[in-house]
Order: structure tokens, then sequence, then C-alpha cells
């Protein structure tokens, strides 16, 4: 039984955290010989650097627990007064008027449509070229090839969103309104494409920069995870007389699915997330339509961006109550991620 | 290790080009800034010297640089900072006493009169008119170089109750001219805007029956593109066929967009100029607390020959007593420079429009009891 170094060392450094647990801990003082013939290994101190360490490193882990709890406490004080202030529905109705002193009035459900359609649209386009790519630099390219492209792919996930975000505005606008045009030429009678035009800054025109941006996320961390399928398994594929491709689908993608999985499901955080790129390339304006190519839509994060700074104190309000809302769902798909991953745990060692 | 090593440079590279490129693609440079009204500037400044401190609206920040910078260059001693902070912030600082003066776009609410009137300990706050902005509606159909549109007709454009150029509410203000089959795009300001305020309180005026949205500072017709600043908005229509917009005039002149010339009241075509902007701020009626107090109602409705309806007035809030002596010989000085033909004709290089003289001899008496 041959595992791959990274799933056998995953299982070792599981059952070495696992081990002292059960054995009784040795009495404080030195002049005793530890358990297990360590005869030159120091006994346990009582403030030693290993009880430094462990309080060190709790209270690491604790100030994550502390953050979120932070965070979720300021948005609820924050929103809930602004919600009940509301004079529409706050779920349902899709204009943001908060501003207005007589009658307040804002919703989220037109936020809400553009944040998960832009999300859906670009990990529908970056899911499967990521991939492509991942397998290509680990499958396919000649070894020094593969470095320098990783390396480049690397280097785009370095690249600013507002950098993207002004790129998309001012030169991929061009190239994405023909495609709107012919997209409705041809495709006109899907309801995604209905628009006639003047096309512009459109769902399609965010989601697609928004695929460029989640694209180096995704292909990283799939590349990372095919790198790890056992070569034992490619080899077994291949002496079976499995072609390339075939030993892809049968060793090496069914190994990786649970990494896969959770390397989408960062990228649609980050897309779920992303700010000012979709703030400069979407049209801003409050929309719940099918159709993708038509001017306007808004996500939450880019309608807090555009608005924040003449915002009323109700207006604030309004918009840290859509940022609550926002939380709300990445905890939702985070959540789901880790189910998902959790039930195919078998596969994995430690990418959970 | 090498090939790293050149694989950031070049990517820092390709950044800093992006960057660049896509500032330089919307920078947005105000007719000749650079040759401010030098010797016929001068003329009209007595100096003044000391510290003045002004903010409020971003509509007047251009004509009130430009101000500054005249008077600055002929006058060594004297130093005056105006921030664009917005109408509303300007008003509270103004209040609050750490601006000297303020500009702002609307009046003083009649809340905050009696907290300015306070501010000023013995004299009452008052208003000068001193910034005429207008507003030019914007378009981009290619094959159209002229275009006339009334009030309603605009008004159902921004509706989107008419949806192609070959409209026959469109048609009907454009006599033989050939119009194309091309869909309309309105873009709107995403922020919240006075030039926003502006422009929907004269579609309330002047077209009532198509125009159910009331004014606001922030737009509330559904549909076209939302664009953020008046630059952005200019952006946006060059890229767009079909495409009509409004901005503030020195926006549009500045990214040489073809303007729509305006159906009045008196049932004329008008261009939009200086002149014919002028026109419309004169018929307008002066009211306020005192005779001194220049706050103008402006008719969007009127009947005056050659007159453009679509304007802004951007005023200052000042004491008219009460001034800090260390102040007052200061903002008398530079408040006359602005109130003088040589200082609207100043503004006017930054595309705004000259207080007409009736108004403009109004402020200017005004200034000159400031005290």
């Amino acid at each position: 039984m041959s595992q791959s170094p990274y799933a056998g060392s995953a299982e070792t450094a599981a059952a070495v955290s696992a081990e002292p647990a059960p054995t009784p801990a040795p009495s404080p003082r030195r002049s005793r010989t530890p358990l297990g013939g360590g005869g030159a290994l120091p006994g346990r101190k009582r403030f030693g650097p290993e009880s430094v360490f462990r309080a060190l490193s709790t209270a690491s882990g604790a100030t994550v627990l502390v953050i979120i709890v932070a965070i979720a406490t300021f948005l609820l004080v924050k929103a809930v007064p602004a919600i009940r202030s509301d004079k529409a529905n706050f779920l349902t109705f899709k204009d943001w008027f908060p501003d207005d002193p007589v009658n307040p009035r804002w919703g989220i459900a037109a936020l809400v449509y553009g944040t998960v359609v832009c999300s859906i649209v670009a990990l529908t386009v970056a899911v499967p070229v990521s991939i492509g790519i991942a397998l290509c630099l680990t499958h396919y390219a000649p070894r020094r090839l593969a470095t320098s492209l990783g390396f480049l792919i690397d280097l785009l996930a370095a690249v600013p969103s507002i950098v993207f975000g002004l790129w998309g505005r001012d030169y991929f606008f061009y190239p994405v309104r023909d495609f709107s045009a012919w997209l409705h030429r041809y495709f006109g009678w899907i309801p995604l494409f209905g628009s006639d035009g003047p096309y512009g800054k459109s769902i399609l025109l965010g989601s697609l920069v928004l695929a460029i941006m989640v694209l180096p996320i995704i292909t990283s961390l799939s590349r990372e995870v095919f790198r790890q399928t056992p070569v034992m398994n490619e080899e077994a594929a291949l002496a079976l007389g499995a072609t390339r491709w075939e030993m892809i689908r049968m060793a090496v993608l069914p190994y990786g699915r649970p990494g896969l999985i959770a390397s989408v499901m960062l990228g649609l955080g980050r897309a779920l997330g992303e700010t000012i790129a979709l703030a400069l390339t979407l049209g801003s304006t409050y929309l719940i339509s099918p159709d993708i190519i038509e001017n306007g839509g808004n996500t939450i994060a880019a309608n807090i961006a555009n608005k924040f700074g003449e915002a009323s104190d109700t207006g604030r309000s309004a918009l840290i109550a859509s940022g609550l809302v926002l939380f709300g769902i990445t905890l939702v798909v985070n959540v789901s991620a880790r189910a998902i991953i959790y039930r195919r745990r078998e596969f994995t060692g430690s990418l959970a | 290790m090498k090939l790293q090593r050149h694989g950031i440079l070049a990517g820092l590279t390709l950044t800093a080009t992006l960057a660049l490129a896509a500032c330089g693609t919307d920078t947005n440079t105000s007719p000749a800034t650079g040759t401010s009204g030098g010797s016929s500037a001068a003329s009209a400044i007595s100096c003044a010297s000391g510290k003045l401190t002004a903010q409020g609206s971003t509509a007047q920040a251009n004509a009130v640089a430009q101000w500054v910078k005249d008077y600055q260059t002929a006058c060594s001693g004297a130093d005056i900072a105006y921030q664009a902070t917005g109408s509303g912030a300007g008003q509270q600082a103004f209040i609050a006493g750490t601006a000297d003066f303020a500009g702002s776009d609307s009046p003083l609410a009649a809340a905050d009169q009696p907290k300015g009137d306070a501010r000023c300990k013995t004299g009452p706050a008052i208003h000068l008119p001193m910034v005429v902005g207008p507003l030019a509606v914007v378009y981009n159909v290619s094959g159209v170089t002229s275009l006339q549109l009334k009030a309603p007709t605009i008004a159902k454009i921004f509706a989107g109750k008419v949806t192609t150029w070959n409209d026959p509410a469109i048609a009907a203000d454009n006599p033989g001219a050939t119009l194309p089959a091309t869909k309309i795009l309105t873009v709107h300001r995403s922020d919240s805007s006075g030039t926003t305020d502006n422009f929907t309180k004269y579609l309330t005026a002047s077209a009532a029956g198509d125009w159910t949205f009331g004014h606001d500072k922030t737009w509330k017709a559904p549909g076209g593109d939302a664009e953020k600043g008046n630059d952005g908005v200019a952006g946006s229509l060059n890229k767009a066929d079909g495409s009509i917009a409004y901005v503030e005039w020195s926006f549009a002149q500045a990214n040489n967009l073809k303007m729509a010339k305006i159906g009045n009241a008196n049932g004329e075509f008008v261009e939009l100029t200086g002149e014919a902007a002028g026109k419309t701020i004169a018929s307008a009626k002066t009211g306020g607390a005192s005779a001194d107090d220049l706050v103008l109602t402006i008719d969007y409705n009127t009947k005056e020959p050659g007159a453009y309806p679509i304007v802004l007035v951007s005023y200052e809030v000042v004491c008219e007593k009460g001034n800090s002596p260390d102040t007052l010989a200061l903002l008398k000085s530079f408040l006359t420079y602005t109130a003088s033909t040589a200082g609207q004709a100043s503004a006017t290089k930054v595309g705004y429009a000259p207080l007409p003289d009736s108004v403009r001899t109004k402020v200017a008496s005004t200034v000159s009891t400031l005290s």
C-alpha cells in the first residue's frame, strides 16, 4: 500500500496528535525517566516554553472566534434599527432610497439577486477554464513551461482589483459589448440574452471580469490538488491501457474532487465579496431580470462602495444591514462547502 | 530565481502601465485652466492679506478654484482655501464657525437659518448667488449631429417611455431630421448629487405630466445606466451609441460631447450658451429674509426669449454683519472680485455661465456692505 507522501504524512500527523491524550501525563518532576525511553528529554515544567506556546496558540485560535463574533455583533447592532426604520420590505423591495428624509425605503432584493447571479456566471466561466489550466500544468505541459505558466497565474492573483475594474471599464468593455450583440443575434431566443441593446455595463461584463479574478485562485488550488494524486494510481491506470484523458478521468479527478470543491468554494467566496471591480464594471442600477446582457445590475458589496461616501446616517445603517445579509450568504456558502467536503472525507487527508 | 525576478519586474511594469493608462482616459481637463485671467483679473482685484477658510458645494468648486488662483496670483499675502466637501457639509461648517463662508447649491433650510444667524452674532447669514452652472443634455447617436428636445420629450426619454431614437415624440421635436432606430440608453448619476436634484427639479416643473418621480438628489426613475460623478457619466456616454445623459456644462465641453438644444416655454429651441443661461437667472425672482439676502427662485418655465432653462445656481453663504475682523478685509476683497465682471468672465473659462448684470450688480453692492 503506497500512499502519496502527502496523504501518508497527514495520517501520521493525525496519529501523533492523537497519541499523547490517552497516555498518562508524566509527573512534573525531572528526576523520573519519561515514558517511551526518551532518557535525554527534559520532563514537563510548569512554566516552560511548552505551556507558554500552548497558551499563545490557544489565544490565536480564540482570536478568530472573537473577530467573527465582534463583526457579527457590530453588523447586527447597526442593522436592526435601520431595518426597523425601513418603510418598505427590506427583503423584497428592490430599490435603494434610504436618504429620503420623509419616506426612507430600501430593500436588498435586487442586490442579493445581482450578487448571486454575478458569482454564478463568473464561476460557470472560471471553473472549467481553471481546471483545464491546472490539468495542463500538472499533466500535459513540459516542466519548464509549467513552472513559468504557474508563476504567471500567481501573478494574476496579485493584481489589485481596482486595476481589474479600470481595465474592465475602459478596455474589456468594448469586446464584451460586441460579444453581447453577437450573443443576442444568435441566441436572443434564450431569455439570458434577450436585451436588444445598446449594450454596455452589464452583469455579463462584471461576471467576466470577476471570472478572470477568481481564475488564479481556483487554478493554483486545483493544481496543488492534482499534484497530490498518487503516482501509483496514475501509473496503474496507464498500465491498464488507459489513455491520458482516461487516466485523468479515472485517477486524477476522483482523487482531487474534494479539493476541487474546496477551491471552487474559495473562489465563490472571493466572487461574493468582490467590491471595487464590480462597482466599476456593473451598471449600478437595481435590476432583477434574467437578462445578463442588459445594462445595469448591482451587488451588495459594490453598492456599499458606491453609496457609502455620501450616505446619511440612515443610508449608512442601511448599507451595514445589507452587509449583514452578505455576511449571512457567505456563512451559508462556507458551511455548505464544509458539508460537501465532510461527506467525501474518505478521499482526502487534510484538505478539509 | 532569475526568472521570478524578471517576472516580478514585468508584472510591476504591466500593473503600473494599466493603472496609468486607466487614469489617462478618464482625466477631465477643464479647458484653459492654465491660462488664468492674468492681467484682466488682476485689475479687478484690490489686494487684502490674511487667511480665509471655506468649504461646500462641489458644483462650484472649479469656479472657486479658478478665482482663488486668480486672486493669489495677484496678491501674494492672501491664503484662501476652499474644500469641496458638499453643500450640506459646507453649511454645517459655516454654522459651526469653522468656515468663513460656505458654498451651497441650496439656501439654508428653515431650521438652519436661525443657527446661521446666531453664528453671525450681530447680523443675519445671507445668500449671495455667485455661480451659474448650466446643465447640458448630452447625447451620442451616430448619424445625429443636431438634436432638439422639449421638456416633455426629455422626461419621457429619462422615464423610459420613449425607447428608440426614431420615436414620434423625438421626431416631432426635430422636423425634417433623419433619426436612426437605435435603442436609447439613458445614463444617470449613481451617487447623490445636486446635478440630479436640479435636473429633476426642471423636469418636475416643466414636464409634470410625463415626469412622476419628483425631484431628489438620488435618481429615482428605473432603468438606464448609472455612473459615479459627472466625469463617470461623460465617460460612459462616449462609449455607447444611442445614449443620452445630463452633465454640468463644463464636463460637456471638456469631453466634446454633443449638446441638445432645449425647448423653452417661449417655444424656441435654445443652444446652451452662457448668455442664454444668464437670461433664465435674470428672470428668476429674488427673495429672502432681507433685501440683501439674495435667494433666487428659478422659473424653469420662463417666457424670456432666448433663455436656456436648465440651470443651477450656487450660493456663497456669508455673514452680513459680525464677521471676524481678521478675515473681513480679505472676505470682502475676494467676494468683490468674484462678483466683478472680470471674476465672472474668468469662471466662464472653466465651464460656468456669467451672472446676468442685473443680479451681479446686486450681489456686488451687497458684498460692499459686509461688515
